[in-house]
């Protein structure tokens, strides 16, 4: 990785443009699945639910983290170094307590009926909540590895921490949009 | 003379060249050292070419085997198979009376399955694409390496493990999955269904979705070195035709392979999770199943979303290949660039809107198959320019008639062979007798397979110097190309007529059908020729390896008297390409026979009057 040479002309870091590519790539994914979810939907046989509340606390969980790690981003860049790291933790607690939420968000689900193995209609929901959630498992890796350099490197502001602690905040951003695309289309598709 | 030109470039380089000071970092020495690194996992964009490509020749050959077994029971059913039975084991069952060994009928859909999985996505994807995007791309581009050498190792390495699974899915008692290379479901979807659905089906899933990660991981490094990483100069517009195929190459696949992706987790939901996606109303041994209201049509939607623009994933990189050979050895600038350019983009675009004509006769409505017949026919335009432009290319050319030359000549004829046939099928009405037919089979085996490789051998032939700084033996390689297309089109011509006549593909054994008998003569004739071809095959193989030790060395840098920067490297090639400065690019890549010069290199400046580019 670290042999790349870093060309004066290039206007974005190519790791960061190779980042934007792989998020196209996971949009067409859930592209897929929501088309799929439409298709299957006009073809009828599809039972109606109404989502449990804890998706709407997860949905307001995971916008606050991604606040969280910009505002952690920030102060990085300015030099703040309490700040940079006490909201790169909050943006961590925020991610795990997502994924617990939405797990809660399952289970009620479960308890009202809405069973993986029946209606299409729930399985599309289950699969598609659920790969969501395995890909903000691997934004939290990535900012896992974040808290460990924020923790273990002496605070210097260089250009290579910014652009990987750049990259971590542009892929947690997407998780979280993709949430709240994924979120308002089971909303109203439903 | 050629040593002193060659002088001349080296110092142009170095005088004039961009220095990125990637030599003060020494970074390179940390992973080039010891053989592990070197060879084995090994970053450097040249060693991971050669990685794809001898990975795929493998392949290839194993894929091609496959053909030869069930084309002997195509052609010749009543023949005795008793001496594969050390190879295949119980799949040839020998009756015990007569000592006649019959291939197992499973065995045969197994082998069917297999040679289609094998040969379109771990030949001609990976070993295409994958061989000479690596090859290509930094050093066309003159980059040090790809943006993220070891996403691009990864890269070979999740293809590598693809290929072990399904290898190891060869060898299970109940067969490889053999519901054909599309996977429809229910055989896909429920294991009990076929012998291969149960473990063959799920090692096939596995190994795809890794194939999935490994084109990506290629994709996404392909796409942004080439955004990010040309040398100084090297403008889009000044880009050879081979980068610009690889680079919507990656884009199709890029945005093509995650719809797979999607189809193939629902997939294993259905298998695993006992969802009901693509199932719906099975009886299975007269039993209904518990499973209902999902579709199998959803999944050929989202299959084909990718299989269409997968044929030209396959074919893209061909056409860039076949483009720069054929302005190099007919010493002419490629006729048409921008033209050639814009249709590679038409192309790339329209393969996105015609996947339903896969779909005709699958219950799909009748007014909504009318636009992808519409699209389908459309694609034609823009394949017809780049055909009218290769020849255009060759026309009037100082044509050097070696074996690259050849294979790049019989690439434009199998591929208006094979298109030809594709404007048949993308009717939707004539679609209901060719459907599932041997002119299906005729139609993209010429225009998607025997034309890719053709494209592949081409690059192969060309490459080669670039590759081990040796020449495969030109004699081997224009027999090898004699009897390929000779081969190739008694293969395959036929097939037409065997299609027209509404013979269905797929089927093991066609005895029982009366209409069907006096095509037995026709079918062993098409036998014949593939197990010829299969041999002339493996004149290439041998002439490969043995060159890659004994082959004629490479004396000077440019053998062919190229113009793209991949031929002002060092022969012997050295970690970063370039020894000292990055060569800074002036022109465009075609100027042959210009100003009385018979060619003039990227990076040689414009002279004083002289006016640059196209």
């Amino acid at each position: 990785m670290e042999n790349i040479v870093l060309n004066k002309r290039n206007k974005i870091h190519p790791h960061k443009f190779a980042l934007w590519a792989a998020m196209a790539s996971i949009t067409m994914m859930f592209g897929a699945f929501t088309s799929a979810f439409i298709v299957k939907q006009a073809a009828g046989n599809w039972l109606e639910f109404s989502m449990p509340v804890e998706f709407f606390i997860s949905t307001a969980i995971i916008l606050a983290s991604s606040a969280c790690i910009h505002l952690s981003f920030k102060n990085f860049k300015k030099g703040n170094e309490r700040h940079y790291k006490y909201f790169l933790l909050g943006s961590l607690v925020l991610g795990l307590s997502f994924v617990v939420f939405q797990y809660f968000g399952w289970t009620a689900l479960y308890a009202k009926g809405v069973d993986l193995k029946g209606n299409v209609s729930g399985s599309f929901f289950y699969l598609i909540s659920g790969i969501h959630a395995l890909h903000v498992l691997g934004g939290i890796a990535a900012m896992i590895v974040a808290i460990i350099h924020a923790y273990s490197l002496k605070f210097i502001i260089t250009e290579q921490r910014i652009n990987r602690f750049d990259l971590v905040v542009n892929y947690w951003h997407f998780v979280d949009f993709l949430w709240i695309y994924l979120f308002i289309f089971l909303i109203i598709s439903k | 003379m050629a040593n002193v030109i060659i002088q001349e470039e080296d110092v142009l380089i170095k005088e004039q060249g961009y220095d990125d000071h990637f030599h003060e970092h020494h970074h390179g020495d940390k992973y080039q050292a010891g053989f592990i690194f070197h060879y084995i996992f090994s970053m450097d964009h040249k060693i991971i070419a050669r990685q794809f490509l001898i990975t795929g020749i493998i392949w290839a050959i194993i894929g091609a085997a496959m053909s030869v077994i069930f084309r002997m029971q195509l052609g010749f059913p009543e023949e005795s198979l008793a001496w594969i039975k050390p190879f295949l084991g119980k799949w040839i069952v020998v009756d015990p009376a007569t000592g006649i060994g019959k291939l197992a009928p499973e065995f045969y859909y197994a082998l069917v399955t297999m040679h289609g999985t094998i040969i379109v996505f771990f030949v001609l994807t990976a070993g295409l694409s994958g061989t000479f995007s690596n090859l290509l791309i930094p050093f066309q581009l003159g980059s040090r390496d790809m943006a993220s050498p070891f996403l691009n190792m990864l890269s070979y390495w999740f293809f590598f493990l693809a290929g072990v699974v399904m290898f190891y899915s060869l060898f299970l008692s109940t067969g490889p999955f053999s519901g054909g290379w599309v996977a429809y479901p229910p055989l896909s979807a429920l294991p009990q269904a076929s012998s291969g659905s149960g473990s063959g089906m799920t090692l096939w899933l596995v190994s795809l979705t890794l194939f999935v990660v490994s084109v990506l991981l290629g994709g996404i490094n392909y796409i942004t070195t080439i955004l990010n990483l040309r040398t100084k100069g090297m403008t889009l517009w000044r880009m050879p035709l081979t980068i610009w195929a690889f680079f919507v190459t990656a884009i199709l696949a890029l945005l093509s392979f995650p719809v797979l992706a999607s189809g193939f987790f629902m997939l294993i939901f259905d298998r695993s999770l006992g969802t009901s996606f693509f199932l719906s109303d099975i009886f299975i041994a007269g039993q209904a199943l518990d499973r209902v209201g999902g579709s199998p049509i959803l999944y050929q939607h989202l299959f084909w979303f990718l299989g269409h623009p997968e044929v030209y994933i396959i074919i893209l990189p061909a056409m860039g290949l076949v483009s720069e050979v054929l302005s190099v050895h007919s010493r002419k600038p490629i006729f048409g660039y921008r033209a050639m350019v814009y249709s590679i983009m038409a192309i790339g675009f329209l393969s996105f809107i015609v996947w339903a004509h896969h779909m005709f006769m699958s219950g799909v409505n009748p007014f909504i198959s009318n636009f992808f017949v519409v699209f389908t026919l459309i694609i034609a335009v823009p394949s017809a320019v780049k055909v009218f432009n290769w020849i255009t290319t060759l026309y009037g050319g100082n044509i050097r008639l070696n074996t690259p030359l050849l294979f790049s000549i019989g690439f434009v004829s199998m591929f208006i062979s094979g298109g030809l046939t594709g404007i048949f099928l993308g009717n939707s009405a004539i679609d209901i007798q060719m459907h599932d037919t041997y002119f299906v089979v005729a139609h993209f085996h010429i225009v998607m397979g025997v034309a890719a490789f053709f494209g592949m051998f081409a690059g192969i032939y060309h490459w080669y110097p670039r590759m081990y700084g040796r020449f495969m033996n030109e004699t081997l390689g224009k027999i090898h190309f004699w009897g390929t297309i000779i081969c190739a089109y008694a293969i395959f011509w036929p097939m037409h007529y065997i299609g027209m006549a509404g013979v269905p593909r797929r089927y093991y054994s066609f005895d029982t059908f009366e209409a069907f008998k006096h095509f037995n003569d026709l079918n062993k004739f098409i036998t014949i020729f593939a197990i010829i071809a299969f041999f002339v095959q493996l004149l290439f193989v041998i002439n490969f390896f043995y060159s890659i030790w004994y082959g004629r060395k490479m004396k000077t840098k440019n053998p062919w008297k190229a113009n793209t920067l991949e031929w002002t490297a060092p022969i012997e090639p050295v970690h970063g390409n370039w020894p000292g400065n990055l060569p800074v690019v002036h022109r465009w890549p075609y100027d042959y026979n210009k100003d009385e010069r018979e060619f003039v290199q990227q990076h040689i400046p414009l002279k004083e009057g002289e006016i640059g580019d196209h």
